[in-house]
């Protein structure tokens, strides 16, 4: 297990008397799939919000590859490498796939106000975008509208997008949401694949799929995580059953 | 069914067309037309980068409409009486002359267009159109009520101002000139979508999470388009006030705003040529329902609402088939 | 400037308020539960106003011409929520403010060539013309007076509308959740028919009573729709108490913007740039002042994040 990329330190937030997050600390190493679960309403998305931007903390911090990024912006924490993925796919609908990669590029380079050269004729861009389409295996459908893409297709394209920004880690929000068994399938293969790159931090439902993939969980509940541990530590775990004993969702 | 590229330049061959048709007929009157319709479009073109590209739905354009039109208006006067601009602390004349009176004209727009898009960008949505259409309230107000460049009455010009080489006064050479202006612009803005920046742009319209999520800084995205979008209209106002040799508040008024979105609607959002379609169309029928019934309007009303309701996509939308805008 | 003069302004602001108000609860209850933005809303005071002008010609009576104009203008607000606003709650704010911009045509030119580009004037009833001493010895307009009881009494009744009555949680959980209420079996169409005929309806009343103290003529509505898109933005959208906040704040501002400024400016300058200053800045007092809680709290005074 290696350094560090990722650090939340005793990061608070509440909504009026909700406490969402309550003192979270939560590392993600180089090389690991870390697991985020709990219960719905535990705060995973306050959370992942604060970790991605778009929400401030009230207290605490979240440093990443050894920099507070606390107090910057989304697209700042995106140009330095965390990559986001979504539960509800967030990609431009209308822009062909090739489109959808191209402006992650455009935006991790900080290309945007390049304001004359067509960039859909670009090599600087299509070559890398077309590489990282046959990474995830999209290459045949590059020219396809995003619109016309199945649910299995358009979570890889999100992986895609994700990987124009070289990143240094990924945050993925249930990218198994709504899967069949073998898009769950490749898509696990494909995380596998992904983790050698950099760490996932992994908010998942699918716990096949967490306790097939994941190096580490840990276990979020009101606010607090109650459990930090590898799969098999956190299976056995009282306070983790006690927690999910009436979603019945921990397979024994 | 056409390509969208081959209905644009038969869109700008007819807009060619009809005024030179017309000088062999010796209709000058359709020339003017002509040249209304050429500059109202380059204000839907200015818009439309924001509107159609951006996402931005600005109820506000005639701000720039109009600080184009009284950049003109006030620098052409001061020419025109021979008094300076402003003699502290250094001594600014007026000009009659067309392109440094556009440069004004473009700059005063970005500066406005960076003021209200920095505010009116704080909010989106329903909140930003609230708000673009207040700040074109501002300055329509202002206008009325500032007494120095005419107030209410607003502000005669007695001759064209000049471009090097050209006559003015002769309406086709006018027309050839404000032609000229458009396609240079067109050409510019088809080169801008089809960008990095139009790329961006566009994507932060679509999924504005994406964009952000992709390193994109989406506001700022958007105020830079906002500032460019601005600054065509103001050039297009410059070019207006020009044509009727008068400026007034009206050229502030949101009804303006309104009429600018028309044009676009009307051809088709986000079409790099649907302003000049729509304007065309938004032209025709003020002349052909306006000789038919006073009240004019209450057709266009009519006709807008039915496109809205029924026929999405405007004019350029059914004459070529649904290809990628951004193609 | 004495201070009977400030408080007397200090009214004439709050009355403007309370009419910016009734125009802003409408727009505001109505993006709230429908998720509508209405340019043709100001269509419904100029509605109001004619209604109110011409019913008041042909009886002579100001309470018959103030049912006439509530009767007039939620009669017209159905009549286009059921034709066309309802096409419009699915699709796009683009398309909203197209069709009622369409709409705004429509009814000004359908106006002009009913009425005549004339304004129409509505007189105010001898009942309520004349002054009363209030206390402090200053003489108040009866009639503005009046407008602002109706004002403030409406607010109150929209209140206890929304908080207390069944129709009221019905707009609520609109508001809340749609889906929810067409689950709880109530006729989401009828409610929202009702909510836009109601926010029609203080929009017409608004115009009549404003049409007594200014002249009624096409195109009276749109200056005011701008400026209860002020109130909102300042108030918070969807919010009845943002709304009532905002328009006093606005009415209040720019009534004593009018007053004030140009004497403020009178005391260092010579009197006629002062009064041209003074008056070029008054009229954008509650622009700027929109400015500053954009900069300040983008979602408005009462706004949610």
């Amino acid at each position: 297990m290696g350094d560090p990329i990722l650090s939340v330190r005793d990061v608070h937030k509440a909504f009026g008397a909700l406490k969402a997050s309550d003192g979270v600390s939560l590392e993600l190493r180089a090389g690991e799939i870390h697991a985020l679960i709990g219960p719905n309403g535990a705060g995973k998305s306050t959370l992942i919000q604060q970790i991605a931007g778009g929400l401030a903390p009230d207290s605490g911090t979240v440093e990443f590859v050894g920099r507070d990024i606390s107090g910057t912006s989304t697209a700042q924490r995106a140009r330095l490498g965390l990559a986001r993925t979504f539960q509800i796919s967030a990609l431009a609908m209308q822009f062909t796939v090739l489109e959808n990669v191209v402006l992650g590029l455009v935006g991790e380079r900080g290309h945007v106000f390049r304001f004359f050269r067509p960039v859909m004729k670009d090599a600087a861009y299509l070559d890398p975008a077309h590489a990282i389409l046959k990474r995830v295996g999209l290459h045949d459908v590059a020219h396809m509208r995003t619109a016309e893409l199945s649910h299995g297709q358009r979570r890889q394209l999100e992986v895609a997008v994700a990987l124009t920004l070289a990143p240094k880690a990924f945050l993925m929000d249930e990218p198994m949401a709504g899967l069949g068994a073998d898009g769950s399938k490749a898509l696990t293969q494909l995380l596998a694949d992904l983790k050698t790159h950099a760490p996932i931090l992994l908010v998942e439902h699918d716990m096949d799929a967490v306790f097939a993939l994941a190096d580490r969980i840990s276990v979020l509940v009101y606010g607090k995580i109650i459990a930090t541990g590898t799969v098999d530590a956190i299976r056995a775990n009282p306070e983790v059953r006690a927690a999910y004993l009436g979603d019945g969702e921990i397979p024994a | 069914m056409l390509r969208e590229t081959h209905v644009n330049a038969l869109i700008l061959l007819a807009l060619l067309a009809v005024p030179l048709g017309a000088l062999v007929l010796d209709q000058p009157f359709i020339i003017t037309l002509a040249t209304k319709v050429t500059i109202l479009a380059l204000a839907g073109v200015g818009l439309n980068l924001a509107l159609g590209q951006g996402g931005l739905v600005s109820f506000g354009h005639a701000i720039f409409f109009g600080l184009g039109g009284y950049s003109m208006g006030i620098l052409a006067s001061h020419a025109q009486s021979f008094t300076p601009l402003m003699e502290v602390p250094f001594v600014i004349p007026g000009t009659n002359l067309m392109p440094v009176i556009w440069i004004v004209a473009i700059a005063v727009s970005c500066l406005a267009a960076l003021v209200v898009g920095a505010l009116s960008l704080r909010t989106s949505g329903v909140y930003f159109i609230m708000v673009t259409l207040a700040f074109g309230q501002m300055f329509y107000y202002f206008a009325i009520s500032w007494p120095a460049y005419g107030g209410e009455d607003g502000l005669s010009i007695y001759v064209r101002n000049q471009f090097p080489g050209l006559n003015t006064l002769v309406p086709i050479q006018f027309f050839g000139l404000c032609f000229a202006v458009l396609c240079a612009v067109l050409f510019l803005v088809s080169r801008l979508n089809k960008s990095a920046f139009g790329l961006a742009l566009t994507g932060a319209h679509y999924s504005p999470v994406r964009a952000m999520s992709v390193g994109i800084e989406v506001t700022r995205l958007r105020l830079v388009a906002f500032v460019i979008s601005g600054g065509i209209t103001g050039l297009a106002g410059a070019l207006f006030a020009d044509l009727n040799r008068f400026v007034s508040p009206t050229m502030f008024s949101w009804h303006t705003s309104g009429e600018i979105i028309i044009f676009i609607i009307l051809g088709g959002v986000a079409r790099l040529c649907g302003p000049i379609a729509g304007a065309a169309a938004y032209i025709i029928l003020e002349q052909y329902l306006g000789g038919f019934s006073e009240y004019w309007q209450i057709y266009l009303g009519l006709i807008l609402l039915f496109v809205v309701l029924f026929a999405q996509g405007g004019l350029i939308g059914s004459l070529s088939k649904r290809e990628i805008v951004r193609g | 400037m004495s201070t009977i003069l400030l408080i007397e302004q200090l009214l004439n602001g709050l009355q403007f308020g309370v009419m910016l108000f009734l125009m802003a609860a409408g727009l505001t209850l109505i993006f709230g539960v429908m998720g509508l933005i209405n340019l043709a809303h100001g269509s419904l005071y100029m509605v109001g106003a004619f209604a109110a002008a011409g019913v008041a010609g042909w009886t002579g009576s100001f309470a018959l011409a103030l049912v006439a104009s509530l009767a007039a203008a939620a009669m017209f607000g159905a009549l286009i929520e059921l034709t066309v606003i309802r096409r419009l709650y699915k699709r796009d704010h683009l398309d909203q403010v197209l069709a009622t911009f369409a709409l705004i045509l429509i009814f000004s030119e359908g106006t002009r060539w009913a009425f005549g580009s004339f304004p129409l004037f509505l007189n105010i009833p001898d009942i309520l013309s004349g002054t009363v001493m209030l206390p402090g010895g200053i003489e108040y307009s009866l009639y503005r007076l009046t407008i602002i009881g109706i004002g403030l009494a409406v607010a109150a009744g929209l209140f206890l509308l929304i908080s207390k009555t069944r129709v009221g949680m019905r707009i609520r959980a609109g508001e809340n959740d749609r889906e929810m209420i067409s689950a709880l079996g109530v006729d989401i169409s009828v409610l929202y028919t009702l909510v836009f005929a109601l926010g029609a309806a203080l929009a017409g009343l608004s115009g009549a009573l404003v049409g007594a103290i200014q002249s009624v003529e096409v195109g009276m509505g749109e200056p005011v729709l701008i400026l209860a898109f002020v109130v909102i933005v300042i108030g918070g959208i969807g919010s009845i108490k943002g709304a009532l906040a905002g328009a006093i704040l606005v009415g209040v501002t720019d009534t004593m913007g009018r007053t004030l400024l140009p004497v403020i400016f009178g005391s260092f300058m010579d009197p006629s740039a002062a009064t041209s200053v003074g008056s070029a800045l008054a009229s954008m007092l509650i622009y700027i002042l929109m400015a500053g809680v954009l900069v300040f709290k983008p979602t408005g005074l009462f706004g949610q994040a």
